[in-house]
Formats: structure tokens, sequence, C-alpha cells
């Protein structure tokens, strides 16, 4: 019997990296996983409203390996020490089929995946299969100008010689003569040519940059409670989010309203709670105001959106919808969304059937009743976008 | 890092340790060790030690979990890594000591031992393994690349297949009768029983037996059976059935000795380390680590340390002059040990050389799931030590692979394939089983029925039209 050593090879370890491709397709298995269940994902609170680093952990299905195996009932063996007593707990078994925790039993695959949130919304969007938006060329501003180096040329300005690369051809070309003929006489000198010269060349570069404004409109009257509020911002957290996938400086306003309207910041946007009525015309119009001093629509693509709960006063109706049609005016895209969470009892007022007077190609409405509902009306609302896109 | 030995170290190390297990009588495979860094042997690992393997998402999948538990710290790399082949061939991870490097060719000689001697290794084919690995992986890699087939079709049935390999036979030595033989069986067995006295009995009606029912016989190796009986498969879906069940019945001996396997190759290493004669320094590095490897793990089995206190026990028992009863040993200590090492598979080993003496040393106990926690059932004392052996029996080897068979494929007349999972007290767990059962659905193509129980209920599982019904039976 003989033995053989084989030392390693240090390059054979660079090579070979045979799992590469299995690590690949099993990566594309999971995110078609994650993929299949966004909208439980979106639904699921924690992920609205917190950080684009943050990873948070994605429940995975389908991407186990399945086969036939014990369930719970079936016993174990183990090894313990002298004062294990019956009735003991030493461990967690496997909570039901669905389990929370990865499993610490062998054949228990894990059940979860860590993702980044950037990542996942990514993945949202992609899920939306939209057409790139085409940026508006006039609302594009020129941000910078470079002057950048783009190859060289033998004729220029005096200020873009090359030095370096000139005196290199005259020692290329001196060298050809000496080879063409050997025995030549070496002359004395021998000078620069002006097919020597090379000359730096450049080209100028101008950047633009596209700008959007996401206006968020909500209604902060009596009727919005917690639920409310979550499912509005949600619904805003999507189309910030998916905004900001698209241009490249995008600035988000808050406009809370209930008889007045105030600007203000997002903690209380979301957190404040006022009482009285509501006058839907009066965000609009201060939305109207800002976007008119702050993001002028030759300038700026705008997006605008309006959560409410449908409870307006009467009176305010006819001014409200004056309002909405001036804002779609300046607006891309300009949405509605009445939020009636099932149980909250019906009202008769519903802006919804109202507003359908309205007839502006980028008006939409969506009702919200659910937290499952956001994601498919989030998907219905851009789907306006998208026929218009496709229309120009 | 540069390596803390060098090539020559080892061989000289080696030499010794070959003349050794020359001496002790183990008798081996040719070997060759290879140097490997952490990376490639976490990918030997995935790849269950082969140079060349198929590829499959699921060895992906392996890897990112065995790399995030190492690179956490949460478990280590083994510290060798051996494949069943002739010459056998093992990994030596380069970052370890060169203890680590001696301790290791000396376990894996008793690996390499256990391989070539053990009798469920027998149908393994070992010199032939490296290159059934390498061609079922060009295989695989050709019906990938074929443009009328592509990664689309071949992945499904792949993991199809993968969800059935252990359902298959589970002793290999024995031999599997032909379809001949079968049919003569059931011949013989219809016959009537020969009556001293047929001149006054009235002769039995004689019944004939069903020769067209398939399987004539329950059968075990379901994926054989489907790619026997499905006439819908094509060629390259056959083959890729037929790669993946040879090579689950590859794996089968391995599974079937795990303990036995590892405390063998422990037993040896300790007895060549002790009689090697360490210098200081490495001696007390070597009792470090093995007892790392052997320290019983709390809650669970640990293979090496159950499998060396079984053998050690084993030789000491033989070495004592007389059996318990009184009468004389007819073999050493020495020679029982390499009796069993060859005739035994994890669960005759356990149920003849587990003692009661032993299982109270161990401390074992046999836990059951309660409310979702683990509870202690069951610890060893007078009544319940046989029950904790049987037990652990039962999670050896094979007995932790519920024992599904094909007992009709044409089921109802309507070529409905019917399985009957052969309780033993343990339900299966049904999200599996109904996954498992849609795979079997897609590689027959027709309803699937699996007959279990469920709560103690006699069920009938059936999987047809994208969707599990289960009917208890009256």
């Amino acid at each position: 019997m003989n033995t053989v050593f084989r030392s390693y090879d240090s390059s054979s370890g660079q090579r070979s990296d045979r799992c590469a491709g299995d690590r690949q397709r099993h990566r594309e298995k999971v995110h078609e996983a994650i993929r299949q269940n966004i909208a439980d994902i979106i639904s699921e609170e924690s992920i609205i409203g917190k950080d684009r680093d943050r990873i948070i952990k994605v429940p995975i299905r389908g991407v186990k390996e399945y086969r036939f195996v014990y369930g719970d009932n079936a016993p174990g063996v183990g090894q313990g020490g002298a004062d294990t007593q019956p009735g003991q707990v030493i461990g967690k078994g496997e909570q039901g089929a669905e389990g929370q925790q990865a499993g610490d039993r062998p054949g228990v695959d894990y059940y979860e995946t860590d993702v980044a949130l950037d990542e996942l919304i990514d993945m949202m969007f992609e899920d939306l299969e939209l057409p790139y938006l085409e940026r508006k060329h006039l609302r594009q501003i020129q941000v910078e100008q470079l002057y950048k180096r783009k190859g060289y040329r033998k004729k220029g300005i005096r200020i873009r010689l090359d030095k370096r690369r000139t005196a290199v051809s005259r020692v290329k070309r001196k060298k050809a003569v000496q080879r063409a003929d050997a025995f030549a006489l070496r002359p004395q000198r021998f000078p620069f040519h002006k097919d020597d010269l090379v000359y730096r060349h450049t080209v100028t570069e101008i950047r633009r940059e596209s700008n959007a404004v996401v206006a968020c409109i909500m209604d902060t009257s009596g009727s919005m409670d917690t639920m409310k509020k979550y499912l509005a911002r949600s619904f805003f957290f999507l189309l910030y989010r998916f905004v900001c996938t698209k241009y490249q400086n995008v600035e988000i306003v808050f406009v809370a309203h209930h008889t007045e309207a105030t600007e203000v910041t997002e903690d209380e946007f979301f957190h404040k709670g006022e009482a009285g009525g509501t006058f839907i015309s009066s965000g609009y119009r201060k939305a109207l105001e800002i976007i008119e001093q702050r993001y002028h629509p030759s300038l700026w693509n705008v997006y605008v959106f309006h959560c409410s709960d449908g409870d307006n006063f009467e009176s305010d109706n006819t001014a409200a919808l004056q309002a909405a049609k001036d804002l779609a005016a300046v607006s891309n895209l300009f949405g509605y969304g009445e939020i009636k969470p099932l149980g909250s009892g019906y009202y008769g007022s519903s802006m919804i059937q109202f507003f359908s007077q309205l007839e502006a190609d980028n008006f939409q409405t969506v009702q919200i009743q659910r937290k499952e509902d956001i994601w498919p009306a989030f998907k219905g609302f851009l789907s306006r976008e998208r026929a218009r896109d496709d229309a120009a | 890092m540069p390596a803390t030995f060098t090539i020559q170290e080892l061989e000289s190390w080696n030499e010794r340790i070959l003349a050794l297990v020359k001496d002790f009588g183990l008798e081996c495979y040719p070997q060759e060790f290879e140097i490997c860094d952490h990376e490639q042997m976490l990918a030997y690992m995935v790849y269950s030690g082969m140079p060349s393997h198929y590829p499959h998402w699921s060895y992906g999948k392996n890897f990112e979990k065995l790399k995030t538990l190492y690179d956490y710290g949460v478990s280590g790399l083994p510290y060798e890594m051996v494949i069943n082949s002739s010459p056998a061939i093992a990994y030596l991870m380069r970052d370890n000591s060169l203890l680590l490097q001696v301790l290791t060719i000396a376990h894996v000689y008793g690996h390499n031992d256990f391989f070539k001697n053990n009798f469920t290794f027998k149908t393994t084919r070992a010199e032939y393994t490296i290159e059934t690995f390498k061609a079922h992986a060009n295989r695989v890699r050709h019906y990938t690349e074929d443009p009328s087939i592509g990664l689309e079709k071949v992945e499904p049935v792949l993991d199809a297949a993968h969800a059935l390999s252990l359902q298959c036979r589970r002793n290999l030595a024995i031999r599997k009768p032909s379809q001949e033989e079968d049919v003569q069986r059931r011949l013989a067995e219809s016959a009537p029983a020969p009556d001293p006295f047929h001149a006054i009995h009235r002769r039995k009606d004689y019944v004939a037996p069903d020769l067209n029912r398939v399987p004539l016989y329950p059968e075990e190796d379901l994926l054989l059976f489907i790619r026997d009986h499905n006439p819908l498969l094509s060629d390259w879906e056959k083959d890729l059935l037929t790669i993946v069940h040879e090579e689950a019945q590859y794996f089968i001996p391995q599974i079937e000795t795990k303990i036995m396997n590892e405390g063998w190759a422990s037993f040896w290493h300790k007895r060549i380390l002790d009689t090697l004669g360490l210098p200081q320094g490495m001696q007390v590095e070597f009792i470090v680590r093995h007892n790392q490897v052997l320290s019983p793990a709390k809650g669970s089995i640990n293979p090496y340390h159950l499998g060396i206190k079984i053998w050690e026990d084993i030789e000491r028992r033989w070495n004592e002059p007389a059996r318990e009863d009184g009468r004389p040993r007819t073999k050493t200590g020495r020679e029982k040990i390499f009796e069993v090492r060859e005739v035994e598979r994890d669960a005759s080993f356990l149920r003849r050389y587990l003692t009661e003496d032993l299982i109270r040393e161990l401390n074992l106990f046999e836990y059951q799931n309660r409310g979702g926690d683990q509870v202690v059932a069951r610890v060893a004392d007078d009544e319940n030590w046989r029950a904790i052996k049987e037990t652990l029996i039962r999670n050896v080897g094979t007995g932790t692979i519920p024992a599904i068979k094909i007992e009709d494929a044409d089921y109802n007349k309507n070529r409905v394939l019917f399985l009957k999972h052969h309780h033993d007290g343990r339900d299966l767990q049904l999200e599996y089983a109904e996954k498992t059962l849609r795979y079997l659905h897609q590689l027959w193509g027709h309803e699937v029925v699996l007959d279990t129980e469920i709560n103690g209920k006699q069920s009938l599982l059936a999987f047809a039209d994208d969707k599990l019904t289960i009917k208890p039976v009256h």
C-alpha cells in the first residue's frame, strides 16, 4: 500500500471556486421566492418608514428541500448528565410547520433570509415591470460642466501638448530609422519632427440632473385614526421610494390639513393628531402654493398624493374639485387615496365618486381598506403613469 | 498564512503511522492526501468530498449555510474529510497544526480500513467512485447545455429526484431479485403445500397468483420504479433519475454506519497516537484535541463519542478471560472488534453491543416533543433502559428515513401510484409529506396516494390536480 501527498497549490485555490455557479443559482431562487411573497412582505409593518440600510428578515418558502421526514411525535435520544430527570425541558422543538426560529434539528431548513431594504425595494419595483420613465428634458437642469480627457490627437493647441508621448514617438521614429538602415551614418542630431507631436484631446461633458418632488397631502382631521394614518404612511412610503429610483434628486413635502393646511415635518405629519372638520381644498391650495414657490413644474417633476378618509364638508367639494384640477395640471401624477378600513362604518360622503367628475389623464383614485390592498392599489396607481408614457 | 509543516514532515510521520497501521492489522486501500485551504474544504464538504460533481442549487445553499456558520464561529470545519474510494482521497486543511495533521492522518486510516472491510460498503465499487461521479457530472452538464433541454427542464427533475432519492433499498448486501425471480417466488408461494394425506383430503382449489400486478412485491426503490414504469419520461429524464439514485445508494452505507465508522476511526487514531511516542508539546495538544472531538454532546448524540465508547467496551469485555456467564472467550478483544467492524452496521451494532451498563454510564435519555418543547421522557433506569435503546436504534442510520414502499402502480385500475408508509409510531411531517408527494406526482405524471397514519388514524394522502386531499380510512 502506498500513500501520496499532494501539496497545496495556491493557484488552484484561487481557481477552484467550483461552487460559484450553484451559489448563484441558489441566490436566484431566494430572490424568486421573495418576489413571489412581495405583497406579504410589504404589508408587514416593520419595513415601512425604516432606514434604507436596514437588513430585514424575510421568510422564504420554496427553497427548502423537501423529503419524507418524521414529524413532532418522533422521540429522540440524547446524552445527559447524572442529574437529568424526566420532565426536564432540554430545548425547543419545531414550532409547527411555519416555525419562526431557525431549526436546530437536523434536516430542518432555515426559514428566513436577510435582505437589505434597498435590495428589496429594487425587487419590488422590478416586479412592477415598469418601463424606464423618460425624464422630461425641460425639467433637467445642468448641474455640472466637466472637461474630460479622451484620447490623443495629432493636432491641437500648444497648451495641450503631451511632452512625454511626444518624446516617446520621437524615440520610436529614431529606432525605426536605425533599424531600416543599420549601417547608415549615425546623424549628429535627431530633432523633433512635426509628426512626433502628440496633443491631449478633451471633450466637454454635461451632467444633467433630474428633479422630482413628492408632495404628500394628508387629512389630519379628527376622523383620521392611527390605522388610517398607518395605511396612508405605507402608501406614501412606496411612492417616495419609487420616485427615488427614477430621479436623482428627490425632495419630499408634507402637507397636513383639516380645515386649514400647514406644511409640517415628517414626524409631525405622521404623529400629530388634530381635531376638527375637513376642507380638502385647503390642502390642495397649500400644495399648489408650495409648488409655485419652490418646485416650479418647468424644473421639477411633481408627484402629488393625497390621503383622506373621504369625509369632506359638502360646502368645500366644488372648491376641492377646482383645486384638484389645478394640481393635476402642474403634476406628473396626482393621486387620491381614500382610506376606509373595514369596519370603520360607512360614511355617506365618498370623494371618489365626486372626483370622478375630474377629467385629467394623470389623475387617479384608489381605495384602500386593508394592509393587503396597498400593493395592488399602488400598482394600479402607477399603471396610469405607464399608460401615459406608452401613449406619449 | 504559511503552513506550519512541510510535506517532508508529513511523509515521515505518515511512514511511522503506516507501520503501526500494519502492526495493528488494519487493511486499507491506497491513500491519497491533498492539502487544501478552508474555502476548498467547504466546497469539498458541500459536494461530499468529490473532486467532480454535478451542479445543483442545493449545494450552493449548503455552502452558504456552512460558510455562515463557519464565519460566525458557530461551527468549525472538520479536521479531515475522506471519501470512500480506491485510492481513498482525504483532504487536510493547511492551516491546521502539525499535530492535527498527524491526528487526522491516523484517523483517516481508520476510515479507510472501515470502507474497505465493512460489509455495507461491498456494493459501492470504490475503485470507480471518482470516475462514476465525474461521468454523472458530465452527463448532467451535457443535458443542461443541450439547447433542447436546458437548466430550466433539468432542475425540476433534479429537485424532485433529490426529494425521493433516499427512498431506496437500505441493505444493499442483499441482492435485489430480478423480475423473473419475483415471478418464480410468487408462483412458488401460491402453489399448494405438499399434503401427506392427499389421498383422503379434498384438494384445495388452486388460486392463480396475479402476475400482472405491478409491482409483484412492494418496491422500495422509488426513483428506479418510476424510471422503469413511467412511459412518458424521456431518456434524459430517466438518466437523471438513475444518476440521483446511484448517488444516494453510494451514500447509504455511510448513513448506515455513522457511529461505527467514526467510533472506529477515533479508536484507532487514539491507539496509534498513544503508541507513536509524540514529543511532549504535541502530546498535550493531542489530548486537548482528542477530548474536543470526543466530548459528549449535551442533549444529543456525538457519534464519535458513542462509537469509541462501544468499541473500547467490546475490546475490554472480550479481553477478560471469561464471559459474564462464566464460559471462556473464544476470541481476543482485538479479534472480536475486527470481526464486528466487518459484519455489523449501526442498528445491529447498537443492538448487540450497547449494554445496559454503557447506557447508564453515558446517561442516555429519551426526549419527546411536548407543546413545542423537547422534554426528557425517560432516563436510564431499570425500567427504561431498554426503551431508550430501542428509540436510539430507530434514530440511527436509515432508521431516520420513513419506510415508504410502492404497493400498486395501477391503483383503481387508473394508473394511480399507491404507496404505503410502514408506520412505526412516528407520523410523517405533513407539510414535508405534501411537498414530497407533489414531487412524486410530478415524476409519475398521475395521481399518487400514500397510505399512512396520522394521529393514530389510518389515512390516505392523495395528491392530484395540484392539491393534497386527506381522507381517513374507515
